[in-house]
C-alpha cells in the first residue's frame, strides 16, 4: 500500500458534479418561487427557468448514467457492510471522542461506504421520485382529464415538494460532513482539481503509472 | 411535341392575362353595398311608410320567410324553457335585480323587444307577421330608433314633448322610407342601442355591454376595434335563420367543438369556434397555457376587468331606499362620476340607491353553463343573501370551467309571508299603483300580483340578492391578459374557488410544511453535531 495523489474525478465526474450543483440550486431557488415560499422573478418566469433547468439537469443525467455505465464508475456505489459500522460510529461518537476517520479511501471505493449508501439512496429513491412527480406535474393534463384522477394532482405536487426539501435536507448533510475528517477546503478541493490522496496497492499503482500516467501526480 | 405544348401553354397564359389586364382597365371599381341587392332601387321600398308594420310588410314581399323566423327566437318571444332544468325563462317570465320584471310594465320593457305592440306579455308575442321590427336590427342609416314607451314602435312625426329613445336620447322623427331603403346585415349598433342599455342606462346591466363597444379602442376590445379586426356583434353571434348564437340562459361553457372542419359552418359563439381550445403558441409557456383551456374559460384570463372603456356599470341596486320625497317631490342625486367626467345617479326617489364601478375585476365561479333562476315560484329564504340567477357547475364537473361574472348586489322587493319574490309595477305612467307616479310598494305589488294573478299576501319586506352575469365581452389584447401571478399566488384572483389545485397559491401545503420541517431538523441535525464536536474540542483528523 502506497499512498499517492490519485486523480479519482476525472474531468466529466467533476463538470457532472458541478453542473448539477448549479442547477440544482436554480431549481430549488425557482421551485420555492413556484410554490409561493418566496417572491421575486414573476411566476411565469420561475416556471420556464424551472422547466428549462430541469430539462438541462435530465440531459445531464442521461449522459451521466452512460458515463457510469461505460467505465465501470457505477461500482463505487455498490453497498457493501464492510466498515459500514465503524464509520456510522465514528459520526455518532467516535468525532466527538477526537478519533481519526476510520475510512481510508481506496483507488475503487473513493466514498466511504456510509457515503456510498447515501449517495445510493439518492440516486434510487429520491432522484426518480423528484423526476417522477415533477414529470407527472408538468404533464398533469395528459393524465388528469378523468375527474377522479384530477384529485391526484395535489398529491403529486405535494410529494414533489416533499421530495425537494428531503434533497435539501441532503444538501445540508452533505456540505456539513465536507468538514469532518479534514478541512472543508481539503474536502472541495479534489472536486475541482480531480486529485486526491488515496491508497494505491504495488499493482494499482503500476497499473496507472504504465498505462494512465496521467492520474498519478 | 413537348416543346410545342410548351410554347401553346405560355401563348395562352398570356393572352388570358391580357384578357384580364384589359377587363380590370375597362370595369370601375365596385361601388354600392356589399350585398347584391340595393335596397334604394327597389320599387316597393320608394314609398312613404307611417308604421313600422308597413315596412315590415314591404321586407315580407321579397323575405317572405323572415317573420316566421324571428317568431322562433328569443328576440321575439322571450321565452325560453330550458331543455335541462325545465324551468321556464326568458324575459317574460324571469325577475331580475334590477327593474324586476317586465310584467305590468309593459310598454316601457317591450320597447325593446324585436316587434311592435307588445302590450300585455300575459299573452303570446302578436302573431302578425307585420308586427316583427325587421328595422331595429337592419336599418343602416342610423336614424332608426324605438321610443322607449310605445311597446317596440318608433318615435314618428309629430313627435310627443319629453319623448326619449331606447338609448336614452331626446326623441327624434324616424324617417321610415330612409331606414327601409338602408337596410343591410346588422352593425354593432342594431344590437347597442338595446343590448348596451339593458337595465335602464349605458352597462347598467352586463358589465361587459356599454356604449363603449360602439367605437372601442383596441385595448377595450381587441376584436371590435377598428384598429383590431373590427368584428361586428354578428362576427361571433353568428346566425341561421335568425337564430342568433350565443344565449346567456344557456351556455356553452366548454367548447370541445374546436374550429371545426374547413367548411364546416358552427353556429356557435364561443372563444374556441375560432381560436380552438389549443390557442396558445406551440412553444413550452404556449403549451403550457393550452393546459389550463379545460378548466379555466378564456374569457377569465382575457378579460382582467370589464366595464373599461370609461363606461361605469351599476353594481349595486337597492330598491328598499326608493320613494324618499322631499317636500312631495321625487328627488335624485347625482353622486358618482365617471372616468369621462359624467355624473351618474346615485339615489332616485323611483328606483332607490345605486353603486357604480368602472374597470371591476370579476367575481369567479365554476360554471357549466347552466342557471338555475329565482322565479316569482321559488321559495326563498330571506336569512341568506338571494341567488337570482344560481351559477351551476362543480370542479368535478368536467363541463365546468372557471368562469368570470359581475356579480350585481341587490335589494329587492319580496313577500315576507309566502316567502317569494314579488313583481313589482313600476311603470304606469299615470296609474293609481305604479311606483313611479304613488311611491307606494303596497300598491306598486299588489297591482303587479293581480296581474300575473298570483298570491300576495299583504306584507312585503325587502331581501339581499345576487345576479350573475358571465363576462364575455371586451376581449383585451394578449398583452393586457392577466398574467400568471394573478392566480399562481396566495389570495390570489381564485383563491375563493375549490376543487382546483393552483401552484403557488398555498405555498405551505402538506409537502411544504412537512419538507421544511425535514429541512429545519437537518439543519437542527447539523448544529447539534458541529456543537458537540466543539464540546468534544478535538475533531479527528483525516489524514
Amino acid at each position: 500500500m502506497t499512498e499517492r495523489k490519485v486523480k479519482i474525478y476525472p474531468r466529466f465526474e467533476r463538470f457532472w458534479h458541478w453542473t448539477q450543483v448549479a442547477l440544482i440550486f436554480t431549481l430549488m431557488a425557482s421551485g420555492l418561487r413556484v410554490s409561493g415560499l418566496i417572491g421575486g422573478l414573476p411566476f411565469g418566469a420561475a416556471f420556464m427557468l424551472h422547466i428549462g433547468a430541469a430539462t438541462a439537469l435530465m440531459v445531464l443525467w442521461v449522459f451521466a448514467i452512460f458515463w457510469h455505465l461505460t467505465t465501470g464508475t457505477w461500482r463505487h456505489y455498490v453497498p457493501t457492510t464492510k466498515g459500514l459500522g465503524k464509520v456510522a460510529r465514528f459520526y455518532a461518537y467516535g468525532i466527538f471522542r477526537g478519533e481519526h476517520h476510520p475510512y481510508r479511501k481506496a483507488y475503487w471505493r473513493k466514498h466511504n461506504p456510509l457515503q456510498a449508501l447515501t449517495y445510493l439512496a439518492l440516486k434510487v429513491a429520491l432522484f426518480p421520485a423528484i423526476w417522477i412527480t415533477g414529470l407527472m406535474y408538468l404533464t398533469y393534463n395528459l393524465w388528469g382529464a378523468i375527474p377522479e384522477v384530477a384529485v391526484w394532482l395535489p398529491v403529486v405536487a405535494n410529494l414533489h415538494s416533499l421530495t425537494a426539501f428531503a434533497i435539501a435536507a441532503f444538501i445540508v448533510a452533505h456540505v456539513y460532513l465536507l468538514t469532518v475528517g479534514g478541512s472543508f477546503r481539503a474536502h472541495v478541493r479534489p472536486m475541482i482539481t480531480g486529485f486526491d490522496t488515496v491508497d494505491l496497492t504495488t499493482e494499482e499503482e503500476a497499473y496507472l503509472a504504465s498505462d494512465e500516467p496521467g492520474r498519478l501526480r | 411535341m413537348r416543346n410545342m405544348f410548351n410554347l401553346a401553354s405560355i401563348l395562352i397564359s398570356a393572352l388570358l392575362m391580357g384578357q384580364v389586364t384589359l377587363a380590370q382597365q375597362n370595369t370601375p371599381p365596385l361601388s354600392g353595398p356589399d350585398s347584391t341587392t340595393d335596397h334604394s332601387k327597389l320599387e316597393p321600398l320608394m314609398r312613404e311608410f307611417t308604421s313600422g308594420p308597413e315596412v315590415t310588410a314591404a321586407c315580407l314581399e321579397c323575405h317572405t320567410e323572415a317573420s316566421d323566423q324571428i317568431m322562433h327566437t328569443l328576440h321575439y318571444s322571450w321565452d325560453y324553457t330550458n331543455p335541462d332544468t325545465g324551468q321556464r325563462l326568458g324575459k317574460r317570465n324571469v325577475l331580475n335585480a334590477f327593474c324586476g320584471n317586465v310584467a305590468a310594465n309593459e310598454t316601457r320593457c317591450t320597447s325593446c323587444h324585436a316587434g311592435y305592440g307588445w302590450e300585455d306579455i300575459r299573452v303570446a308575442t302578436p302573431a302578425d307577421p307585420t308586427r316583427v321590427d325587421c328595422l331595429v336590427c337592419h336599418d343602416r342609416s342610423g336614424q332608426y330608433t324605438k321610443q322607449d314607451n310605445l311597446a317596440g314602435h318608433p318615435p314618428l312625426d309629430p313627435v310627443s314633448p319629453g319623448a326619449k329613445t331606447i338609448t336614452g336620447k331626446k326623441a327624434w322623427a324616424v324617417d321610415l322610407t330612409k331606414a327601409a331603403q338602408s337596410v343591410g346585415l346588422p352593425g354593432r349598433d342594431n344590437c347597442g342601442n338595446c343590448h348596451f342599455f339593458g337595465g335602464g342606462g349605458d352597462n347598467v346591466k352586463h358589465g361587459d355591454l356599454s356604449s363603449a363597444l360602439y367605437d372601442p379602442t383596441k385595448e377595450v376590445d381587441v376584436h371590435m376595434s377598428s384598429d383590431g379586426q373590427n368584428f361586428t356583434c354578428a362576427s361571433c353571434h353568428v346566425s341561421d335563420r335568425h337564430q342568433v348564437a350565443g344565449s346567456r340562459y344557456s351556455v356553452l361553457a366548454r367548447d370541445t367543438g374546436g374550429t371545426g372542419l374547413p367548411g364546416q359552418r358552427r353556429d356557435v359563439a364561443t372563444c374556441e369556434s375560432c381560436h380552438s381550445s389549443t390557442p396558445h403558441q406551440s412553444t413550452l409557456i404556449g403549451m403550457k397555457l393550452n393546459d389550463h383551456t379545460d378548466r379555466i374559460a378564456c374569457q377569465t384570463c382575457h378579460i382582467p376587468e370589464f366595464a373599461r372603456g370609461g363606461v361605469a356599470t351599476k353594481t349595486s341596486w337597492d330598491w328598499s331606499t326608493a320613494g324618499r320625497l322631499e317636500n312631495g317631490k321625487p328627488i335624485m342625486l347625482d353622486e358618482h362620476t365617471q372616468s369621462d367626467g359624467r355624473k351618474l345617479h346615485t339615489y332616485l326617489s323611483t328606483k332607490g340607491t345605486f353603486k357604480w364601478d368602472e374597470n371591476v375585476r370579476p367575481y369567479y365561479a365554476w360554471f357549466n353553463g347552466q342557471v338555475e333562476y329565482t322565479t316569482g315560484l321559488t321559495t326563498i329564504d330571506p336569512a341568506q343573501t338571494v341567488e337570482i340567477n344560481r351559477i351551476k357547475g362543480s370542479a368535478s364537473d368536467s363541463n365546468s370551467r372557471i368562469w368570470p361574472f359581475k356579480q350585481m348586489a341587490g335589494r329587492q322587493a319580496y313577500d315576507s309571508e309566502l316567502a317569494k319574490l314579488v313583481y313589482t309595477h313600476t311603470y304606469g305612467p299615470d296609474t293609481t299603483s305604479a311606483f313611479w307616479t304613488n311611491f307606494n310598494w303596497d300598491k306598486s305589488i299588489k297591482a303587479a300580483m293581480d296581474y300575473v294573478g298570483e298570491p300576495y299576501s299583504g306584507k312585503f319586506g325587502f331581501v339581499d340578492t345576487y345576479m350573475y352575469w358571465p363576462i364575455t365581452h371586451m376581449v383585451a389584447p394578449a398583452d393586457r391578459a392577466l398574467n400568471c401571478n394573478a392566480c399562481h399566488a396566495k389570495n390570489g384572483r381564485l383563491a375563493n374557488l375549490s376543487g382546483v389545485y393552483i401552484p403557488g397559491a398555498n405555498p405551505m401545503g402538506p409537502g411544504g410544511t412537512a419538507g421544511l420541517i425535514l429541512l429545519a431538523l437537518a439543519v437542527v441535525g447539523v448544529a447539534g453535531h458541529s456543537l458537540l464536536r466543539l464540546i468534544g474540542r478535538k475533531g479527528a483528523r483525516y489524514d
